[in-house]
Protein backbone atom coordinates (compact mmCIF):
# COMPACT_ATOMS: atom_id res chain seq x y z
CA UNK A 1 0.00 0.00 0.00
CA UNK A 2 1.35 3.09 -0.96
CA UNK A 3 0.62 6.76 -0.53
CA UNK A 4 -0.57 8.13 -4.14
CA UNK A 5 -0.79 11.62 -3.84
CA UNK A 6 2.50 12.21 -2.72
CA UNK A 7 2.97 15.04 0.30
CA UNK A 8 3.18 18.54 -1.22
CA UNK A 9 2.87 22.43 -0.21
CA UNK A 10 -0.89 21.98 -0.12
CA UNK A 11 -0.78 19.70 2.27
CA UNK A 12 -1.34 20.48 6.22
CA UNK A 13 2.35 20.07 7.74
CA UNK A 14 4.26 20.48 10.17
CA UNK A 15 8.18 20.13 10.56
CA UNK A 16 11.06 20.48 8.07
CA UNK A 17 9.81 19.66 4.51
CA UNK A 18 13.60 18.79 4.12
CA UNK A 19 13.37 15.87 7.14
CA UNK A 20 14.29 12.58 6.75
CA UNK A 21 10.72 11.32 8.26
CA UNK A 22 7.36 11.59 6.60
CA UNK A 23 4.51 10.33 8.96
CA UNK A 24 0.98 11.15 7.28
CA UNK A 25 -2.04 10.74 9.09
CA UNK A 26 -5.68 10.09 7.62
CA UNK A 27 -7.83 11.23 10.15
CA UNK A 28 -11.45 11.14 10.62
CA UNK A 29 -12.04 14.65 13.49
CA UNK A 30 -15.04 12.38 15.20
CA UNK A 31 -13.12 9.12 15.10
CA UNK A 32 -12.08 8.45 18.62
CA UNK A 33 -9.33 6.19 17.71
CA UNK A 34 -7.79 9.47 16.24
CA UNK A 35 -8.51 11.47 18.94
CA UNK A 36 -6.56 9.09 21.16
CA UNK A 37 -4.08 9.35 18.41
CA UNK A 38 -3.58 13.29 18.73
CA UNK A 39 -1.29 13.65 21.30
CA UNK A 40 0.68 10.27 20.29
CA UNK A 41 1.67 12.36 17.28
CA UNK A 42 2.73 15.05 19.39
CA UNK A 43 4.74 13.07 21.76
CA UNK A 44 6.45 11.13 18.52
CA UNK A 45 7.03 14.79 16.86
CA UNK A 46 8.54 15.89 20.37
CA UNK A 47 10.77 12.75 19.98
CA UNK A 48 11.69 12.70 16.49
CA UNK A 49 12.28 16.63 16.72
CA UNK A 50 13.87 17.85 12.97
CA UNK A 51 13.98 14.89 11.72
CA UNK A 52 9.92 14.56 11.45
CA UNK A 53 7.57 15.77 9.42
CA UNK A 54 3.87 15.59 10.32
CA UNK A 55 0.89 15.57 7.50
CA UNK A 56 -2.39 15.64 8.03
CA UNK A 57 -4.97 14.37 5.40
CA UNK A 58 -8.96 14.43 5.70
CA UNK A 59 -10.88 11.20 5.98
CA UNK A 60 -14.43 11.82 7.39
CA UNK A 61 -16.66 8.89 7.46
CA UNK A 62 -19.40 10.81 7.09
CA UNK A 63 -22.29 8.42 7.14
CA UNK A 64 -21.12 6.77 10.67
CA UNK A 65 -19.49 10.45 11.92
CA UNK A 66 -22.09 13.11 11.61
CA UNK A 67 -19.86 15.71 12.83
CA UNK A 68 -16.45 14.65 11.17
CA UNK A 69 -17.02 16.50 7.70
CA UNK A 70 -18.36 20.03 9.47
CA UNK A 71 -15.07 19.38 11.64
CA UNK A 72 -13.21 19.27 8.75
CA UNK A 73 -14.60 21.67 7.49
CA UNK A 74 -14.04 23.53 10.28
CA UNK A 75 -10.06 23.27 10.31
CA UNK A 76 -9.97 23.66 6.91
CA UNK A 77 -11.38 27.71 7.77
CA UNK A 78 -9.28 28.02 10.85
CA UNK A 79 -6.50 27.32 8.08
CA UNK A 80 -7.46 30.26 6.31
CA UNK A 81 -6.89 31.78 9.16
CA UNK A 82 -3.85 30.55 10.00
CA UNK A 83 -4.43 28.39 12.99
CA UNK A 84 -4.85 24.87 11.31
CA UNK A 85 -2.93 22.75 14.15
CA UNK A 86 -4.66 25.03 17.28
CA UNK A 87 -8.25 23.72 15.62
CA UNK A 88 -7.31 20.33 14.70
CA UNK A 89 -5.64 19.68 18.03
CA UNK A 90 -8.61 21.39 20.22
CA UNK A 91 -11.08 19.69 18.23
CA UNK A 92 -9.47 16.34 19.20
CA UNK A 93 -8.80 17.71 22.96
CA UNK A 94 -12.54 18.42 23.04
CA UNK A 95 -13.40 15.51 21.93
CA UNK A 96 -11.57 13.15 24.47
CA UNK A 97 -12.78 15.51 27.12
CA UNK A 98 -16.37 15.34 26.30
CA UNK A 99 -16.98 12.56 24.11
CA UNK A 100 -17.10 12.45 20.09
CA UNK A 101 -20.81 12.43 19.85
CA UNK A 102 -21.02 16.28 21.39
CA UNK A 103 -18.70 17.42 18.51
CA UNK A 104 -21.03 20.11 16.43
CA UNK A 105 -21.71 23.85 16.14
CA UNK A 106 -21.75 24.74 19.62
CA UNK A 107 -18.60 23.03 20.57
CA UNK A 108 -17.04 24.78 17.53
CA UNK A 109 -18.42 28.04 18.31
CA UNK A 110 -16.45 27.50 21.82
CA UNK A 111 -13.52 26.62 20.06
CA UNK A 112 -13.71 29.29 17.73
CA UNK A 113 -13.76 31.80 20.86
CA UNK A 114 -10.97 29.92 22.70
CA UNK A 115 -8.87 30.34 19.31
CA UNK A 116 -9.87 33.82 19.05
CA UNK A 117 -10.90 32.71 15.49
CA UNK A 118 -13.49 34.71 13.22
CA UNK A 119 -17.10 33.02 14.08
CA UNK A 120 -18.91 34.51 11.43
CA UNK A 121 -15.99 33.84 8.62
CA UNK A 122 -16.09 30.30 10.06
CA UNK A 123 -19.18 29.97 10.27
CA UNK A 124 -20.14 30.89 6.34
CA UNK A 125 -17.00 28.36 5.31
CA UNK A 126 -18.60 25.65 7.42
CA UNK A 127 -21.97 26.43 6.18
CA UNK A 128 -21.26 27.45 2.96
CA UNK A 129 -18.85 24.47 2.48
CA UNK A 130 -15.49 26.22 1.39
CA UNK A 131 -13.53 23.30 1.93
CA UNK A 132 -15.48 20.30 1.19
CA UNK A 133 -13.85 19.69 -2.19
CA UNK A 134 -10.64 19.61 -0.35
CA UNK A 135 -11.91 17.41 2.26
CA UNK A 136 -13.41 14.93 -0.32
CA UNK A 137 -10.04 15.15 -2.67
CA UNK A 138 -8.18 14.07 0.48
CA UNK A 139 -10.58 11.36 1.10
CA UNK A 140 -10.77 9.69 -2.65
CA UNK A 141 -6.67 10.17 -2.33
CA UNK A 142 -6.77 8.11 0.98
CA UNK A 143 -9.27 5.44 -0.52
CA UNK A 144 -6.70 5.30 -3.72
CA UNK A 145 -3.88 4.90 -0.93
CA UNK A 146 -5.41 1.74 0.49
CA UNK A 147 -6.90 3.94 3.79
CA UNK A 148 -9.47 1.20 5.34
CA UNK A 149 -10.02 2.97 8.54
CA UNK A 150 -9.32 5.78 10.82
CA UNK A 151 -6.44 6.84 11.61
CA UNK A 152 -4.55 5.39 9.00
CA UNK A 153 -0.66 6.66 8.87
CA UNK A 154 2.17 6.41 6.18
CA UNK A 155 5.30 6.50 6.99
CA UNK A 156 7.35 7.99 3.91
CA UNK A 157 4.93 6.76 1.77
CA UNK A 158 4.41 3.22 2.71
CA UNK A 159 1.26 2.25 5.39
CA UNK A 160 2.09 1.56 8.48
CA UNK A 161 -0.17 -1.21 9.62
CA UNK A 162 0.89 -1.00 13.17
CA UNK A 163 -0.93 -0.18 16.74
CA UNK A 164 -1.20 3.83 16.38
CA UNK A 165 0.98 3.78 20.10
CA UNK A 166 4.18 5.99 20.88
CA UNK A 167 6.41 3.10 21.18
CA UNK A 168 5.30 1.33 17.81
CA UNK A 169 5.34 4.48 15.65
CA UNK A 170 8.58 5.82 16.97
CA UNK A 171 10.44 2.24 16.35
CA UNK A 172 9.12 2.27 12.68
CA UNK A 173 9.87 5.89 12.20
CA UNK A 174 13.24 5.61 13.45
CA UNK A 175 14.00 2.13 11.48
CA UNK A 176 14.55 4.71 8.42
CA UNK A 177 16.49 7.22 9.82
CA UNK B 1 -13.02 -24.88 -4.46
CA UNK B 2 -10.58 -21.69 -5.52
CA UNK B 3 -11.94 -18.32 -5.56
CA UNK B 4 -13.06 -17.18 -9.35
CA UNK B 5 -10.78 -15.53 -11.05
CA UNK B 6 -10.67 -12.70 -13.90
CA UNK B 7 -12.20 -14.23 -16.65
CA UNK B 8 -14.49 -16.58 -15.51
CA UNK B 9 -18.12 -16.00 -15.90
CA UNK B 10 -20.04 -14.85 -12.82
CA UNK B 11 -22.51 -17.09 -11.42
CA UNK B 12 -25.94 -15.80 -11.73
CA UNK B 13 -27.97 -14.95 -8.15
CA UNK B 14 -31.08 -14.31 -6.82
CA UNK B 15 -30.99 -13.77 -3.37
CA UNK B 16 -33.10 -11.63 -0.99
CA UNK B 17 -31.85 -8.25 0.19
CA UNK B 18 -35.27 -7.48 2.45
CA UNK B 19 -37.58 -9.46 3.67
CA UNK B 20 -39.85 -8.59 0.59
CA UNK B 21 -37.16 -8.12 -2.40
CA UNK B 22 -34.64 -10.09 -4.83
CA UNK B 23 -31.88 -8.55 -5.69
CA UNK B 24 -30.31 -10.99 -8.91
CA UNK B 25 -27.13 -10.58 -10.81
CA UNK B 26 -28.74 -10.08 -14.06
CA UNK B 27 -30.53 -6.86 -12.90
CA UNK B 28 -27.21 -5.05 -13.34
CA UNK B 29 -26.30 -6.22 -16.58
CA UNK B 30 -24.79 -3.76 -18.78
CA UNK B 31 -23.35 -1.75 -15.87
CA UNK B 32 -20.40 -3.26 -13.60
CA UNK B 33 -21.37 -4.72 -10.17
CA UNK B 34 -18.87 -4.42 -7.35
CA UNK B 35 -19.96 -8.09 -5.22
CA UNK B 36 -18.10 -7.63 -1.73
CA UNK B 37 -18.22 -10.65 0.39
CA UNK B 38 -18.10 -10.07 3.72
CA UNK B 39 -17.71 -12.85 7.34
CA UNK B 40 -20.72 -11.27 9.09
CA UNK B 41 -23.15 -8.04 9.95
CA UNK B 42 -22.06 -6.42 13.63
CA UNK B 43 -17.81 -6.01 12.85
CA UNK B 44 -16.83 -4.30 16.33
CA UNK B 45 -14.29 -2.19 14.28
CA UNK B 46 -14.57 1.37 13.44
CA UNK B 47 -14.49 2.38 9.79
CA UNK B 48 -15.81 -1.02 9.31
CA UNK B 49 -15.40 -2.52 5.40
CA UNK B 50 -19.15 -2.15 4.68
CA UNK B 51 -18.84 1.18 6.07
CA UNK B 52 -16.08 2.49 4.13
CA UNK B 53 -17.35 1.24 0.99
CA UNK B 54 -20.83 2.95 1.84
CA UNK B 55 -18.81 6.36 2.18
CA UNK B 56 -18.19 5.73 -1.58
CA UNK B 57 -21.11 5.65 -2.96
CA UNK B 58 -20.79 8.80 -4.73
CA UNK B 59 -17.24 7.75 -6.13
CA UNK B 60 -18.88 4.22 -7.54
CA UNK B 61 -21.79 5.88 -9.37
CA UNK B 62 -19.60 7.67 -10.53
CA UNK B 63 -18.07 4.79 -12.39
CA UNK B 64 -21.71 3.94 -12.57
CA UNK B 65 -21.21 0.43 -10.72
CA UNK B 66 -23.16 -0.79 -8.57
CA UNK B 67 -21.92 -2.28 -4.74
CA UNK B 68 -23.60 -5.29 -3.22
CA UNK B 69 -22.41 -6.31 -0.12
CA UNK B 70 -23.15 -10.41 0.73
CA UNK B 71 -23.01 -12.71 3.78
CA UNK B 72 -24.81 -15.34 5.44
CA UNK B 73 -26.56 -13.19 7.94
CA UNK B 74 -30.61 -13.46 7.45
CA UNK B 75 -32.28 -10.47 5.68
CA UNK B 76 -33.74 -8.71 9.36
CA UNK B 77 -30.14 -9.23 10.68
CA UNK B 78 -29.12 -7.17 7.09
CA UNK B 79 -32.19 -4.79 8.11
CA UNK B 80 -31.04 -3.68 11.52
CA UNK B 81 -27.33 -3.47 10.83
CA UNK B 82 -27.63 -1.33 7.63
CA UNK B 83 -30.27 0.99 9.70
CA UNK B 84 -27.75 1.07 12.98
CA UNK B 85 -25.19 2.23 9.95
CA UNK B 86 -26.76 4.04 7.76
CA UNK B 87 -25.91 1.63 5.06
CA UNK B 88 -27.22 3.02 1.47
CA UNK B 89 -26.71 -0.57 -0.57
CA UNK B 90 -27.74 -3.58 -0.61
CA UNK B 91 -26.50 -6.10 1.97
CA UNK B 92 -27.83 -9.83 0.17
CA UNK B 93 -28.46 -12.73 2.43
CA UNK B 94 -26.69 -16.28 1.25
CA UNK B 95 -28.95 -17.63 4.23
CA UNK B 96 -30.44 -20.13 2.61
CA UNK B 97 -29.37 -22.98 1.32
CA UNK B 98 -26.72 -21.09 3.50
CA UNK B 99 -23.58 -20.03 1.66
CA UNK B 100 -24.87 -21.29 -1.82
CA UNK B 101 -23.88 -18.35 -3.82
CA UNK B 102 -20.64 -18.04 -1.80
CA UNK B 103 -19.76 -21.41 -2.60
CA UNK B 104 -20.75 -20.97 -6.10
CA UNK B 105 -17.73 -17.97 -6.03
CA UNK B 106 -15.56 -20.17 -4.16
CA UNK B 107 -15.11 -17.72 -1.45
CA UNK B 108 -17.09 -20.27 1.46
CA UNK B 109 -15.96 -21.36 5.11
CA UNK B 110 -17.43 -24.64 5.76
CA UNK B 111 -15.61 -25.12 8.69
CA UNK B 112 -16.93 -21.31 10.31
CA UNK B 113 -19.81 -21.21 8.12
CA UNK B 114 -18.80 -17.99 7.25
CA UNK B 115 -18.28 -16.16 3.55
CA UNK B 116 -14.64 -15.21 3.17
CA UNK B 117 -13.41 -11.54 2.74
CA UNK B 118 -13.43 -11.47 -0.84
CA UNK B 119 -14.39 -8.50 -3.88
CA UNK B 120 -15.22 -9.32 -7.36
CA UNK B 121 -15.97 -6.80 -9.96
CA UNK B 122 -18.26 -8.18 -12.71
CA UNK B 123 -18.62 -6.33 -15.68
CA UNK B 124 -21.62 -5.37 -17.77
CA UNK B 125 -21.33 -8.89 -19.62
CA UNK B 126 -21.86 -10.97 -16.35
CA UNK B 127 -17.86 -11.78 -16.75
CA UNK B 128 -15.31 -11.67 -13.45
CA UNK B 129 -12.76 -8.73 -14.53
CA UNK B 130 -10.67 -8.70 -10.94
CA UNK B 131 -11.53 -10.84 -7.64
CA UNK B 132 -9.36 -10.35 -4.63
CA UNK B 133 -8.95 -12.69 -0.99
CA UNK B 134 -8.20 -10.99 1.79
CA UNK B 135 -6.97 -12.21 4.85
CA UNK B 136 -10.14 -12.69 6.81
CA UNK B 137 -9.28 -10.04 9.52
CA UNK B 138 -7.94 -6.96 7.19
CA UNK B 139 -10.06 -4.94 5.79
CA UNK B 140 -9.06 -4.96 2.26
CA UNK B 141 -9.84 -1.03 1.11
CA UNK B 142 -11.18 0.40 -1.80
CA UNK B 143 -8.27 0.79 -3.73
CA UNK B 144 -8.04 -2.45 -5.73
CA UNK B 145 -11.65 -2.33 -6.97
CA UNK B 146 -10.98 1.32 -7.91
CA UNK B 147 -8.24 0.00 -9.99
CA UNK B 148 -10.27 -2.38 -11.19
CA UNK B 149 -13.03 -0.05 -12.58
CA UNK B 150 -10.43 2.53 -13.86
CA UNK B 151 -8.90 -0.90 -16.05
CA UNK B 152 -12.71 -1.50 -17.02
CA UNK B 153 -13.33 2.27 -18.66
CA UNK B 154 -9.94 2.69 -20.25
CA UNK B 155 -10.77 -0.48 -21.83
CA UNK B 156 -13.49 0.61 -23.18
CA UNK B 157 -12.04 3.76 -24.41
Amino acid sequence: MALRPPVSEHDHSAGSASAPLVLVEYGDYQCPHCAAADPVVHAVQKALGKDLRFVFRNFPLAEMHPAAEPAAEFAEGAAAQGKFWEAHDAIFAWSRRHGPPSLGPSAFAAIAQTLSLSPEQLEADVSGHRYLERIKNDFNGGIRSGVNGTPTFFINGSRFDGAPTFDELSQALRALL
Amino acid sequence: MAILKAGDPAPEFSLPSTPDQRVSLSDFRGQPVVLAFYPADWSPVCGDQMALYNEMLAEFRKQKAQLLGISVDGVWCHAAFAEDRKLHFPLLADFEPKGAVARNYGVYRSAEGLTERALFVIDGEGIVRWSYLSPIGVNPGADGILDALDAMTNQEK
